[in-house]
């Protein structure tokens, strides 16, 4: 997919170490942009993708030739409003969509690395899109935003670098990868490695990647985004296409055949390696162990302006422990607005249409561009 | 705004840090913050409230005053602000431990259920008194420890909190309420406002 000319590339030159002690050099970061950056180049916004997300935040997707991944939040006149803002987005590294991951050709073998690619962190990565600002001489960014695994990159992007941002905005995130947030990864790798085509990673060619294994993977993924009453309403125990029970096992069930579906369609754009990686660096996430234990030091160093918000129904990662994020942060005076947006539609009330997260967004970023 | 805010903006000097329980739609917030130049924070139950505050550019943190005070560390306010609602507490002395371990100072603001009008309308009526401080019927009243100027004098004496300040609202006029006339104030006010620290 690298080879695609609608992906924009910044080839870093700097050397990045990374935090499992190896060193890269000259790697790829992909990354799209979206409005204008003006003269003073104050109204720059950071946006960080989740899991299997990608750079192509809003417009058509030029890959899939779907939507964005956050068409309802980013754009003209919306919540981040493009005509406004200059909006940038990379692939996280270990990603499929262009920047440096398992995909890439390892120079010392001629091939893919497959599972000879490094393991990444979310660190990692918000050390290697930091390059970005300098490439577009950004000297501090107007805010960094992101939802799920792009809002983990969010507070590791203000720890590290804390006078690059006026305002942080994490999303329905966590400071810290739970038991349970790690159980549903490893159910997933499991499940990738149990596919006899993935080959310990060193499938290569199209017809024998492991797309059994990673569509369930997804399919299991999948049901920790939506919430018990969204499925119930949604689904319930509608039957697919057919008037009775077929006492078999195809999809009598419209949720079965809804998860298949929604599995099908990932491994089209999906790697199996990526999703390995970039969740392990989730689950080795866990900001407060980065200093010590104490989560407040994270942010000690930085006078940013954080607005943090979770969903009722979200229970991957639920409201404390976005709250947890908050505590942290008032245990040191620093400003920070909550709010708990109430959705039935889970974890993936972020990505959605829901009225009350995105005038909340929108009201919290034009609000404070007018007065930083 | 309200002659109630007012008064708490006049309590208030300029550059401080304070934090409002209770900010409802942030109208005190918003006036602090443009006029003396404080930096402001809210705490605030109601997720619409909390949205319109948002609206206005102003920092506010969902959240339930009995539970989430314990996030911010002693003495981290010049200033707490509590209006008219420490009577809807479970636990009102515990909210006020907390506003004052919080606060270097704290304002707390009270419908006084000593005001005549109450004490008539229970006593001619013989009903539970509705005045247009209080405006909701016993059944759904949010109300559940409802006290007089006089009951929150003797509780800040008798747990050794420093009135610094304590003023009575009766429609417009504004008055000092002290030990020589805290009967015939608790008697006329509706409203009492009272600056205190521990």
């Amino acid at each position: 997919m690298n080879a695609e000319n609608n992906i924009k590339t910044l080839i870093v030159k700097k050397p990045l170490k990374l935090d499992c002690g190896k060193t890269i050099n000259e790697f790829p970061i992909a990354y799209e942009t979206y409005g204008s950056l003006n003269k003073n180049k104050d109204n720059a916004i950071l946006v960080f993708h989740a899991l299997t997300g990608d750079q192509f935040v809003t417009g058509q997707n030029p890959i899939t030739k779907k939507d964005g991944w956050w068409s309802y939040a980013v754009g003209p006149d919306k919540a981040i409003d493009t005509k406004k803002y200059f909006v940038i987005c990379a692939n996280v590294m270990g990603g499929c969509m262009g920047s440096f991951g398992p995909s890439h050709e390892d120079p010392s073998t001629g091939t893919a690395f497959g599972a000879n690619f490094p393991v990444i962190t979310i660190n990692d990565m918000v050390n290697a899109q930091y390059n970005l600002l300098d490439h577009f001489g950004i000297d501090k960014l107007f805010s960094i935003a992101g939802g799920s695994m792009g809002g983990m990159q969010v507070l590791q992007f203000i720890s590290n670098f804390p006078d690059k941002a006026k305002t942080v905005i994490p999303i329905a995130c966590t400071s810290s990868h739970s038991a349970q947030n790690i159980a549903f990864n490893e159910l997933g790798r499991q499940a990738i490695a149990a596919d006899s085509n993935w080959k310990g990673g060193g499938y290569s060619s199209e017809d024998t990647i492991p797309n059994k294994g990673l569509a369930v993977a997804r399919m299991a993924a999948h049901i920790t985004y939506l919430s018990k009453k969204g499925l119930q309403e949604k689904f319930g125990r509608k039957l697919q296409e057919r008037e009775d029970l077929k006492f078999g096992f195809d999809a009598d069930f419209q949720i079965e055949s809804y998860l298949r579906y929604q599995g099908s369609v990932f491994v089209d754009r999906f790697d199996a390696n990526s999703y390995l990686y970039i969740t392990r660096a989730m689950d080795y996430f866990d900001l407060a162990k980065q200093y010590k234990g104490n989560l407040s030091d994270a942010f000690r160093a930085t006078r940013a302006k954080f607005f943090i918000i979770s969903f009722t129904s979200d229970w991957l990662y639920p409201t404390q422990e976005n709250k947890d994020i908050v505590i942290a942060l008032n245990s040191i005076g620093a400003d920070v607005g909550f709010v708990e947006i109430e959705s039935d539609k889970g974890h993936d009330s972020f990505l959605l249409d829901v009225p009350d997260f995105l005038s909340a967004l929108k009201n919290f970023l034009d609000k404070s561009y007018t007065e930083i | 705004m309200k002659n109630e805010f007012q008064v708490i903006a006049e309590l208030i000097e300029k550059d401080k840090k304070v934090l409002d329980v209770g900010c409802g739609d942030g109208i005190l917030m918003q006036f602090l913050k443009n006029n003396k130049n404080t930096n402001i924070r809210g705490l605030e139950i109601s997720k619409s409230k909390v949205q319109e505050c948002i609206a206005k550019g102003l920092t506010v943190i969902e959240g339930n005053a009995e539970k989430d005070l314990k996030q911010f560390p002693d003495k981290s306010f010049e200033y707490v602000v509590l209006s008219q609602t420490l009577q809807a507490f479970l636990n009102p002395e515990l909210v006020i431990n907390e506003l004052l371990r919080v606060g270097k100072k704290a304002i707390v603001t009270i419908p006084n259920f000593g005001y005549w009008r109450v004490r008539l309308h229970l006593l001619i009526k013989g009903t539970m008194p509705i005045t247009k401080t209080l405006p909701d019927e016993w059944y759904n009243t949010p109300n559940i420890h409802m006290c007089s100027i006089k009951d929150f004098f003797y509780f800040a004496k008798s747990r050794n909190i420093k009135i610094f300040k304590s003023l009575a609202i009766n429609n417009q006029n504004v008055s000092i309420v002290n030990d020589g006339n805290l009967t015939i104030k608790n008697f006329f006010a509706d409203l009492g406002i009272f600056l205190i620290e521990k």
